[in-house]
């Protein structure tokens, strides 16, 4: 199934929507977009710098997001508080990423591509299944913190979940972090050299081991920061990162190996374009279509939308929109 | 390995014992093939058949993907959808009342080999991550579209209620007659992909595998090359799903899953990539594998994948490389 | 002047600030040996780039044999008969000898969507590759592994696969480059042989190779041809002793 919709629990998408398209069902889709689009880039973010600064193909990424999840589990039940379970657990997720970073991902920069998925996939399989052992089969849920239980009335009519607007700010307020390290400080400046341009980097005396260890526990906390946060709203299950990291690729392949920037525009393009997809696709092809038959293509039409974008993107701007390698 | 060649004669002939050094597993493998309904009535064990048939059907898939990946270093991480779509095929066109086969295996074959020439005409323009990234998205769209298939069983998948027949024959019902037709398949499939991989365009493919700008420089697009050999390796990869749709008498979008992509691609790294039959032995050894280690554990998983990182880590050449040290043959180059 | 094999006009190429091909226009006749020399960043790799079809100029045109080439790729140029060697080498590795030359062949023979027959039993292919192999001596190397071979026998191995394409203009970037005074001179006899048959662009390093084959050449400096004439003309040029010949002596 498709763990990574953040919306399963949505009224408004269970609910068959046969009624005319409605302000608020739209202005409410908008946000749940929104927000996948977030996660999306929460993700894609660490892993477009990975595979830009050390030409590294991490099919593990999006497990890191599963070992979040998890954590979320682990300590809200340890600690009780959100906020105390969510520094442990990122520090956790980092410990974790580290440990496969020196036992593994280390002995495989100077591999071909191959290598490298294949002992990711590896790596998949066993956290996966470790998963299954440790906490069971069966989707896990994390409560919603206290502070940020309820809705807010946004507008008339449209009452929103308070955590999942936290989670938008959230996620906007990381991206302008990121974007500000990556511009504004010498380790940032050192990354987008990197993604451009890894061997002059190493030309420059800059020790490159430690820049990918830097790079990479960051990408780490960020899909572990991306888990922790969304297993709240979603259901927590061992493979809940698989869905997740294709769509990650999607995200990257749109927006462009190595650029933090196209990672963010194309994780919100996503983001809407799958979760209004499947919202009103259905709807729109009621107009030209019996509703039966409608309801048997709208779906299918919906699943592949992202798929579609991202071939239309990449036929007429083969390395993404905002392209970070020079050509 | 410098050897020199008489200069009076420039002949490109293998020596030899090359012949016997490179034909002695492929024959082994097929003539154990052979036998095995034999050796599964003697054991009296009826599993056995059953599980061979089952090795076959993913070596074809396996050596499909071996045609790419191992002479043309294209990594396809999306080659379980054309498995699917081969399944699917026979799974729809039965649902709607068609179970000849002289008409489902082709419409399931084309169908793949459609998918495959729209999806390879726009992943063949990019290159290293990017085709991989692509070719695992194109399929995860092709295994979404399956659960929104809701008339033929979307996420719970589709019931065969008969096998595919041929001319009204029901051959298929026969589990001797299904495990010789499958034997045929693979043993087309592989005598095809050999043929090709030593013809004029087999050349172009390995070529470009080690230098692009050499075959522009001397006049070759390797294009469209890279996108016949992908079109030809999804639509036999399709045939290995006509029969698993057979052998299962159901299909689901599970078949399409990214990880049985990535378990393909297991199979002919660890049986030995760009060898062919190197496929046939990966597909079967791992299929051993998980079987043995399904028996130990239900999480087999849990060793099986460190078992994969450390082949990764440490192995090179696959098991064909290791049989070739072992009978005292040279490494392959 | 009629009819030149290769005319480029006012081609202009740039990265960046820094104009790599300035507005050069160059005329290459049938059937000379043309040279083009220049000190180092003169841009000479980058304009045999731009006439192989590796690079696109940013302006100007190049005609190849009475046609616009301008905008076709690399592979499209070299099956219209401009068959390049690169400076640093380029052949497929595992292939053997023999079979490098054999894949220049068959492309020369049209498309190659063939699937049944075998390759290597392909007298047609093979034939033709070992005369190739054999006019620059690399003949009795037929059966090794390119990658194997030394670095001189690599160098012969790139002009038997230009060769083989029959090219009706070869362009040569630094045949000489990376090899030993031997080998130097044993491929300088073999384009001297080639010379009578075929059309060439040679950039070279080596001044004596450039004057015992060139019948032009033509002097590069910082992306724009400051003279073209026969050697002993360039040999007195004073423009062109002030720029590339004063450094060297």
């Amino acid at each position: 199934m498709r763990a990574a919709m953040p919306m399963v629990d949505d009224p408004h998408r269970t609910s068959e929507v046969r009624h005319p398209v409605s302000m608020t069902l739209f202005a409410v889709q908008l946000l749940n977009g929104l927000q996948l689009g977030v996660l999306l880039f929460l993700i894609a973010a660490g892993l477009t710098l990975v595979f830009g600064v050390m030409d590294f193909v991490n099919l593990a990424h999006g497990v890191q997001y599963m070992v979040g999840a998890y954590l979320a589990v682990v300590f809200t039940t340890l600690v009780g508080n959100f906020f105390m379970a969510l520094v442990l657990a990122m520090s956790a997720a980092l410990l974790i990423g580290l440990l496969l970073e020196v036992t593994i991902y280390r002995r495989l920069y100077d591999r071909d591509h191959l290598d490298q998925v294949l002992a990711t996939f590896g790596v998949i399989l066993f956290l996966n299944e470790l998963a299954r052992v440790l906490f069971g089969p069966s989707p896990l849920t994390v409560p919603v913190p206290e502070a940020l239980s309820g809705a807010v009335l946004l507008m008339n009519g449209l009452l929103y979940p308070v955590y999942r607007i936290a989670l938008i700010v959230a996620g906007l307020a990381v991206a302008v972090g990121l974007w500000l390290l990556v511009t504004q400080t010498r380790i940032g400046m050192l990354v987008r050299a990197g993604a451009t341009n890894a061997r002059m980097v190493s030309a420059l005396g800059v020790n490159i081991r430690q820049l990918f260890m830097i790079v990479f526990g960051f990408g780490v906390m960020l899909a572990g920061f991306a888990g922790f946060t969304a297993a709240p709203i979603l259901s927590v299950e061992p493979g809940m990162g698989d869905s997740l990291l294709i769509l990650a690729f999607v995200v990257i392949v749109i927006g462009g190996i190595g650029s933090i920037r196209g990672a963010f525009f194309a994780a919100l393009i996503v983001g809407l374009v799958d979760t209004l997809g499947r919202t009103f696709m259905t709807d729109i092809f009621k107009l030209f279509l019996s509703p039966s038959a409608a309801t048997d293509v709208g779906p299918a039409v919906a699943s592949m939308l992202i798929y579609i974008l991202m071939a239309a993107v990449l036929f007429f701007r083969p390395t993404g929109l905002f392209p970070a390698k020079g050509s | 390995m410098a050897k020199t060649a008489s200069p009076a004669t420039p002949s490109t002939a293998p020596r030899p014992s090359r012949i016997l050094e490179g034909t002695w597993i492929p024959l082994v493998v097929f003539a154990i093939l052979a036998v095995m309904p034999a050796v599964s009535v003697a054991l009296d064990d009826s599993f056995l058949t059953l599980f061979v048939i089952r090795v076959m059907i993913f070596a074809i898939a396996a050596v499909s993907l071996d045609l790419i990946l191992g002479y043309g270093a294209l990594i396809s991480f999306g080659h379980a959808a054309f498995l699917g779509i081969g399944a699917y095929g026979i799974g729809i066109l039965s649902a709607e009342g068609t179970d000849e086969g002289l008409i489902a295996v082709p419409v399931a074959l084309v169908a793949a080999g459609l998918f495959a020439l729209v999806t390879g005409a726009i992943s063949l323009k990019t290159r290293g991550v990017y085709f991989i990234m692509i070719t695992l998205a194109f399929a995860q769209m092709a295994y979404y579209t399956t659960t929104s298939l809701s008339a033929y069983g979307g996420d719970d998948g589709l019931t065969i209620w008969s096998r595919t027949e041929f001319l009204g024959h029901a051959i298929l019902d026969d589990r001797t007659t299904f495990y010789y037709v499958t034997f045929a398949c693979l043993l087309g499939a592989y005598l095809l992909c050999r043929m090709i991989v030593a013809s004029r365009f087999g050349r172009v493919l390995t070529g470009a595998k080690q230098s692009e700008v050499r075959l522009q420089a001397v006049g070759i697009d390797p294009y469209g090359y890279r996108l016949v050999a992908y079109v030809i390796s999804a639509m036999l990869c399709a045939l290995a799903g006509v029969l698993l749709a057979n052998q299962t008498e159901f299909v689901s979008p599970a078949y399409m899953g990214w990880h049985r992509s990535g378990d393909l691609i297991v199979m002919v790294v660890l049986g030995g990539m760009g060898t062919l039959h190197g496929a046939i032995i990966g597909a079967a050894a791992y299929l051993v594998l998980e079987e043995v280690l399904q028996d130990f554990t239900e999480h087999w998983r849990l060793i099986f994948g460190p078992i994969l990182v450390l082949v990764v880590l440490f192995g090179h050449g696959g098991i064909v490389r290791l049989l070739s040290i072992l009978s005292g043959g040279r490494n392959r180059g | 002047m009629a009819d030149p094999i290769l005319r480029l006009e006012r081609l202009s190429k740039h990265f960046g600030a820094l104009r790599v091909t300035n507005e050069l226009s160059l005329d290459v006749e049938r059937g000379e040996v043309h040279a083009i020399i220049g000190p180092n960043g003169a841009g000479k790799t980058t304009l045999i780039s731009q006439i192989s079809g590796a690079l696109a100029p940013d302006h100007g045109s190049i005609v190849f044999d009475g046609r616009d080439v301008t905008g076709l790729s690399m592979a499209q140029r070299a099956r219209a008969g401009l068959a390049r060697s690169f400076q640093i080498t380029t052949i497929l590795p595992n292939f053997t000898v023999l079979d490098n030359v054999a894949l220049a062949v068959q492309a020369r023979q049209g498309h190659s969507f063939r699937f049944v027959r075998a390759v290597n039993r392909d007298r047609s292919l093979t034939d033709a590759a070992a005369a190739h192999l054999e006019t620059v001596g690399l003949l009795e190397r037929a059966g090794t592994r390119a990658g194997s071979l030394s670095h001189g026998e690599k160098r012969s191995l790139e002009l038997a696969i230009a060769l083989a394409t029959r090219p009706k203009l070869l362009l040569l970037d630094e045949p000489m480059a990376g090899t030993g005074r031997e080998e130097t001179e044993r491929l300088v006899a073999v384009l001297k042989r080639l010379a009578s048959d075929y059309t060439m662009i040679l950039v070279e390093h080596d001044m004596d190779a450039v004057f015992a084959l060139a019948d032009r050449i033509s002097v590069l400096v910082y992306g724009e041809v400051i003279a073209t004439g026969a050697p002993e003309a360039i040999r007195e040029n004073q423009k062109v002793r002030q720029a590339y010949l004063g450094e060297e002596a």
